[in-house]
């Protein structure tokens, strides 16, 4: 009983991460029909941006605040007026390749620049177990869970409740008719944009820790996520909160009680039974489009 | 006088071509570039320096050592075509390479020369196909593992222990022979842990480790996820002792996984922090010569050349066919030999039984708590 606690809480906390990138992935799906492909990389880049600004001499607090400003540039603004602008007049399928390009020579740039090596990333968790239920918890975990919730309740709260939210529902429903409204939609879209980049850098933040600085580390995160996102309902970011902690909490039951050998497998079977069942995802809404 | 100048000239070119003629050649191919490029720097730079110090004293039999050092780009494809280039010239002994993958595909060129191979390569299955010319540098998992479950059993006093390794030909061959060892003494497995190469999350092998509740944990991965796991048991508060190979306590570990990597224990066949004489002053003279501490592949490299002096001093003779047979069970002791630093015996398979090193991991550095002497 005590091992499934512990793994229900580590679950949770690995899979409020995917969340968190997840929530990117229907995000940028809904405002500009851009499956990201590159977004596990996504998650790679921010902590190297964070180390490279720890190595020039800043201290971890300053070099958090630089690598997500940074990624934002890069991977919000950047992003999207380089590529996905520029390739998405051509189509979702050349959009979604040159996503795996970019994913492909991110890695490769990290690798090149950096270090093929696995690099120690500091946390800004502290270590130490605190008591629930009588229960040890590492704080590590109960604080990356948190901090990943508050965000997403953050960006709820963003949509659901302020007018710039309403603004982005608006935009995505029917960029037309939003238009002739006053929404300004390019906008709404750029927000969405720098928005994923926010996430995926405070994803990083959380999960390079446990996972440390490798080049090939978001090779597994986005694979999960894109998973999540699916399960959950790609059209609604309610749905890959849910899917982001519901693959967390099977990865790590699959990987105890089924084995380690056939943990991925799987979430990929949950995915393919979805698919069968209930191809809108668990909270999805067919043919609806909302943020 | 032109005659003169001419004779002379004659006398010096056939004394240099004799002088050249009466070299002994040696051959080495190691990972000099890609990923492999740190231990195979290390091993030729061991070489180099142990050929310096024996031409400085004369030589083998009264002929000097030369080698050539060839890349393999750490890829095995490389490597194979490297050692055939190699064996083609003839050499009296081939040296490396230092990856287990390349030794494997490049051992049977050697065998088939009917040369002998003094190579850097751990894993288990490599001198278990019945290869006469192959011998090992350092431990081979089949040497170490024993030594490592006695240490378990003995010393660690664990009734009960977790094995975690990693599900490729090294993990697999490792967790192997320490169940075995550990059935063998009446320690008792209670978790068996199969990971994954490239795992990032350990949570739940963890957990499990948790539940089985042991008295001790092995852990037999690589190093990245070595450290994983190292994060991954002090977040979960695992409090048992922690037991491993080299992988568990070398320097990139203890970087990477920080704070956790304190307490672990591991067992290396060569450290240069071993509390030898010996060690201690290669260490001094590698140090002086290349400016950097060589780790256990600098020993290797260094240890394979004075390998090929103490077989040829045992034959009295330069005889390249007769090498490995004069190698096999013979026993180079350090006082005879001082080059080879410590006492070694070479098995009939090519394998060696030499002292090791138990190393703990104190306040993030290594240090040598124990000795653990030869196993015969």
């Amino acid at each position: 009983m005590s091992n499934l606690f512990d793994l229900l809480v580590a679950g949770l906390a690995t899979g409020a991460i995917y969340a968190l990138v997840a929530v990117g992935f229907t995000l940028l799906w809904q405002t500009s029909q851009t499956i990201n492909f590159a977004q596990g990389e996504f998650v790679m880049l921010p902590a190297f941006l964070m180390l490279a600004a720890m190595h020039a001499g800043a201290p971890f607090w300053l070099a958090i605040i630089l690598g997500i400003l940074l990624s934002m540039l890069l991977l919000g603004l950047a992003f999207k007026m380089l590529l996905v602008d520029p390739m998405l007049r051509h189509g979702v399928l050349p959009l979604a390749i040159a996503t795996m390009a970019l994913a492909i020579g991110l890695k490769e740039a990290v690798k090149q620049f950096f270090s093929a090596e696995a690099s120690p990333f500091p946390s800004i968790v502290p270590t130490g177990d605190i008591s629930i239920l009588g229960h040890a918890v590492s704080l590590q975990s109960i604080g990356v869970l948190l901090l990943a919730i508050l965000a997403v309740f953050g960006l709820t709260a963003l949509l659901n409740r302020t007018s710039l939210g309403h603004q982005m529902q608006a935009a995505a429903q029917n960029p037309t008719v939003a238009r002739i409204i006053g929404v300004p939609v390019e906008r709404m879209i750029l927000l969405t944009f720098l928005i994923n980049a926010f996430l995926v850098a405070l994803a990083s933040l959380l999960i390079t820790p446990i996972y440390l600085a490798k080049f090939t580390s978001g090779e597994v995160l986005g694979q999960a996520a894109f998973i999540a996102a699916i399960i959950g309902g790609f059209n609604q970011v309610r749905g890959a909160i849910a899917g982001g902690l519901l693959i967390g909490v099977l990865d790590n039951l699959a990987a105890a009680y089924v084995s380690t050998q056939y943990r991925a497998a799987v979430p990929m079977i949950f995915l393919i039974a979805v698919i069968l069942f209930r191809p809108q995802g668990l909270l999805g809404r067919a043919e609806e489009r909302t943020v | 006088m032109k005659s003169t100048i001419l004779a002379g000239a004659l006398l010096a070119f056939a004394t240099a071509t004799s002088v050249h003629a009466q070299a002994i050649k040696l051959a080495d191919v190691a990972e000099l570039s890609g990923g492999g490029a740190t231990v195979g720097t290390n091993w030729k730079n061991g070489i180099d320096l142990a050929i310096e110090e024996i031409n400085a004293k004369g030589g083998v039999l009264g002929r000097k050592l030369e080698v050539t050092h060839a890349d393999s780009q750490s890829n095995p494809g490389v490597a194979r075509a490297q050692v055939q280039k190699a064996l083609d010239a003839e050499p009296y002994v081939l040296l490396g390479p230092g990856y287990s993958g390349s030794v494997k595909v490049t051992a049977p060129l050697a065998a088939e020369a009917g040369i002998a191979q003094i190579m850097g390569g751990e894993a288990a299955e490599l001198t278990q196909g019945g290869n006469k010319f192959l011998f090992r540098t350092s431990f081979g998992q089949q040497s170490s593992m024993p030594k490592v479950a006695k240490y378990i059993h003995d010393d660690m006093k664990a009734k009960s222990v977790a094995v975690v390794w990693v599900n490729n030909d090294f993990g697999r061959g490792g967790r192997d022979v320490v169940v075995k060892e550990l059935d063998r003494l009446g320690s008792k497995v209670v978790a068996d842990l199969s990971t994954e190469a490239g795992q990032a999350d350990f949570a739940a092998d963890v957990g499990k480790i948790k539940a089985a509740n042991p008295d001790a944990v092995f852990v037999y991965l690589n190093e990245e996820e070595s450290a994983r796991i190292l994060k991954e048991l002090k977040r979960q508060g695992v409090t048992a002792p922690l037991m491993g190979e080299t992988t568990l306590i070398g320097q990139k570990v203890i970087e990477l996984a920080g704070d956790a990597a304190n307490g672990a224990r591991g067992h290396v066949g060569l450290t240069t922090d071993a509390p030898v004489d010996l060690i201690k002053a290669f260490r001094d003279k590698f140090a002086k010569k290349y400016n950097y501490v060589p780790d256990h592949n600098g020993l290797k490299g260094y240890l394979a050349v004075y390998m090929v002096k103490a077989t040829t001093d045992k034959m009295g003779k330069v005889d390249s066919k007769a090498f490995a047979d004069t190698l096999h069970g013979l026993t180079i002791k350090a006082v005879d030999e001082p080059g080879i630093l410590m006492d070694v015996t070479f098995s009939d398979t090519g394998d060696i039984d030499r002292q090791s090193f138990l190393v703990e991991v104190v306040e993030g550095k290594q240090v040598v708590k124990q000795v653990l002497p030869k196993v015969n």
